[in-house]
């Protein structure tokens, strides 16, 4: 893989005291298609970020290359200072192994868009499954945070539910509250309300909010200008695998920098 | 009592007896203990198919190319005559495998072949979503599969699997010439001495009918329980056989 030098931590450190999440200079191909070309981001603790941009710009890519999902061809994410999906071996990446890499994923929560709830289990049973499988816990206090986590995100009736009886919406508060069973020190939200009718989409970004203000650190990858706006303290733009523009969501929606978030901007207003 | 010939009564009289109950024992015995392990070679070599490194996959198709290609019977005979004779000490337990042993063996291995297919297509019919999200979960490969995939795998899997069983229950008749004795190998004793063959080929017959109905009537069962279709309350959830496998989970 083609790695650059480790940048100076000290640049870093100087900008905010050491990021739970850090991006740096981070490359992702398909065969020959580039889809991250050198994406470098700080997440503080307790920050929002909303990841904007148009479909096939690099988004989900860039939140599926942070937990290990897919891997990188170049760069590092480091999350809480050590490398995600790697080690460091006389300089060079070496991907890790399977044991590892679980154990750090199982410190992020993930939402994904088209929900991913497990359909033989029930809300319930699909909240529990981590904790008891992978933290280990007994079924006992297992049960007692799943149920927490279910009334958090407002359906304490539904335990004994199935996903598919569940709407759109109920499934990804389900998957919410799955991810925030484990406990997670970092969420990563994955066009979380795409999938979603347009009534159902309020229910989902209201428990995103309520994580937002409760100082989850959230990484959201999103299409909700108004999520976006109220709800992130940082706006990262992107197009063509690269960050074409970053800042407070009150000066990226109020004076867009660039050409292509204007005319991107312009377009998801539109409608 | 006589028509067409054939000696009703005669049926009658040793279509329970204690003979033919012991060949049906056989049989059975043979077709549950073969396809057990069937199933378990077919998940282990699916596995194998489905792997990243291709050492291990072409172990996987090396197996099926060759016992789903080859006909059982050679291979039954091939098992119990021709391997021991050019490699008397093959067996890891002291040399000669007993006839039932070399049986229920080759059936299994054979079966294997054809529960790998059946095994793969069920674990790819599984959304890869799925993988992911037991994956974001901090769940590693092995533990998602045995906690997520498969159990969701195993409702695609449960048709074709019990046309397997059924296949298996008359296949189980071709370890007769290893002189296993077991359903089929009782008639032809039977026949060969009374010459009665059309009356022992009845019995055998209705015995094997019988066993195939039970065998549709359980797969019938087990499907309406755990098989395709939606998941919901009364289906799924882990009932006593899934769970039992290590399988789902209560809530």
């Amino acid at each position: 893989m083609t790695n650059s030098q480790l940048p100076t931590r000290n640049s870093q450190l100087e900008m905010r005291d050491s990021p739970l999440l850090d991006v740096i200079d981070v490359y992702k191909r398909f065969g020959k298609l580039e889809v991250l070309r050198g994406i470098t981001m700080p997440v503080a603790q307790g920050e929002v970020v909303a990841i904007l941009g148009p479909s096939g710009s690099g988004k989900s890519t860039l939140l599926r290359c942070i937990n290990h999902l897919e891997k990188i061809d170049g760069g590092r994410i480091l999350f809480e200072g050590k490398l995600v999906g790697y080690r460091e071996v006389n300089g060079k990446l070496k991907e890790e192994r399977e044991g590892s890499i679980a154990r750090m994923r199982a410190q992020m929560g993930m939402v994904f868009q088209r929900f991913n709830l497990f359909p033989h289990l029930t809300a319930l049973g699909n909240v529990m499954e981590a904790p008891v499988q992978v933290l280990g816990k007994s079924r006992e206090e297992a049960r007692a945070t799943a149920i927490a986590m279910l009334n958090r995100v407002g359906l304490a009736s539904k335990l004994h539910v199935y996903p598919a009886q569940l709407s759109g919406g109920q499934q990804q508060r389900v998957a919410i509250a799955r991810a925030l069973a484990m406990n997670p020190k970092l969420m990563l939200f994955d066009e979380a309300t795409s999938a979603l009718d347009p009534e159902l989409v309020g229910e989902v970004l209201a428990v995103m909010r309520d994580l937002a203000a409760e100082g989850m650190t959230m990484l959201a990858v999103t299409h909700e200008m108004g999520f976006a706006r109220e709800a992130a303290h940082r706006v990262v733009f992107m197009d063509e695998g690269v960050i074409q523009e970053e800042a407070a969501p009150a000066e990226f929606f109020g004076a867009p920098k660039t050409e292509r978030a204007r005319n991107f901007l312009r377009r998801v207003t539109q409608t | 009592m006589t028509f067409l010939a054939v000696d009703w009564g005669y049926i009658g009289e040793h279509l329970f007896s204690d003979i033919v109950f012991e060949g049906v024992w056989m049989t059975l015995r043979l077709t549950a203990t073969a396809m057990f392990f069937g199933v378990v070679l077919g998940t282990a070599f699916a596995l194998m198919r489905l792997a990243q490194a291709w050492p291990v996959k072409a172990v996987g198709l090396a197996y099926i190319w060759f016992f789903r290609g080859t006909p059982l019977i050679v291979q039954i005979v091939f098992w119990f005559f021709a391997l021991p004779q050019v490699w008397p000490g093959w067996a890891p337990w002291n040399g000669q495998m007993s006839p039932f042993t070399t049986g229920v063996f080759a059936l299994a291995i054979n079966e294997g072949a054809y529960m790998t297919e059946i095994m793969r297509a069920g674990i790819q019919s599984v959304d890869t979503g799925q993988m992911e999200a037991a994956k974001s979960l901090g769940m590693t490969y092995p533990k998602a599969m045995r906690r997520i995939i498969l159990p969701q795998a195993l409702r695609v899997v449960i048709p074709p699997t019990g046309n397997e069983f059924i296949a298996l229950l008359k296949n189980s008749s071709l370890v007769s010439v290893i002189s296993v004795s077991e359903l089929f190998l009782v008639a032809k004793l039977q026949y060969s001495s009374s010459l009665l063959y059309f009356e022992w080929l009845i019995i055998a017959s209705l015995w094997y009918l019988a066993l195939t109905t039970v065998g549709s009537v359980i797969q019938a069962w087990i499907e309406s329980r755990y098989g395709a279709g939606s998941y919901g309350p009364g289906a799924g959830g882990g009932g006593v056989a899934l769970r039992w496998l290590g399988f789902g989970a209560r809530d």
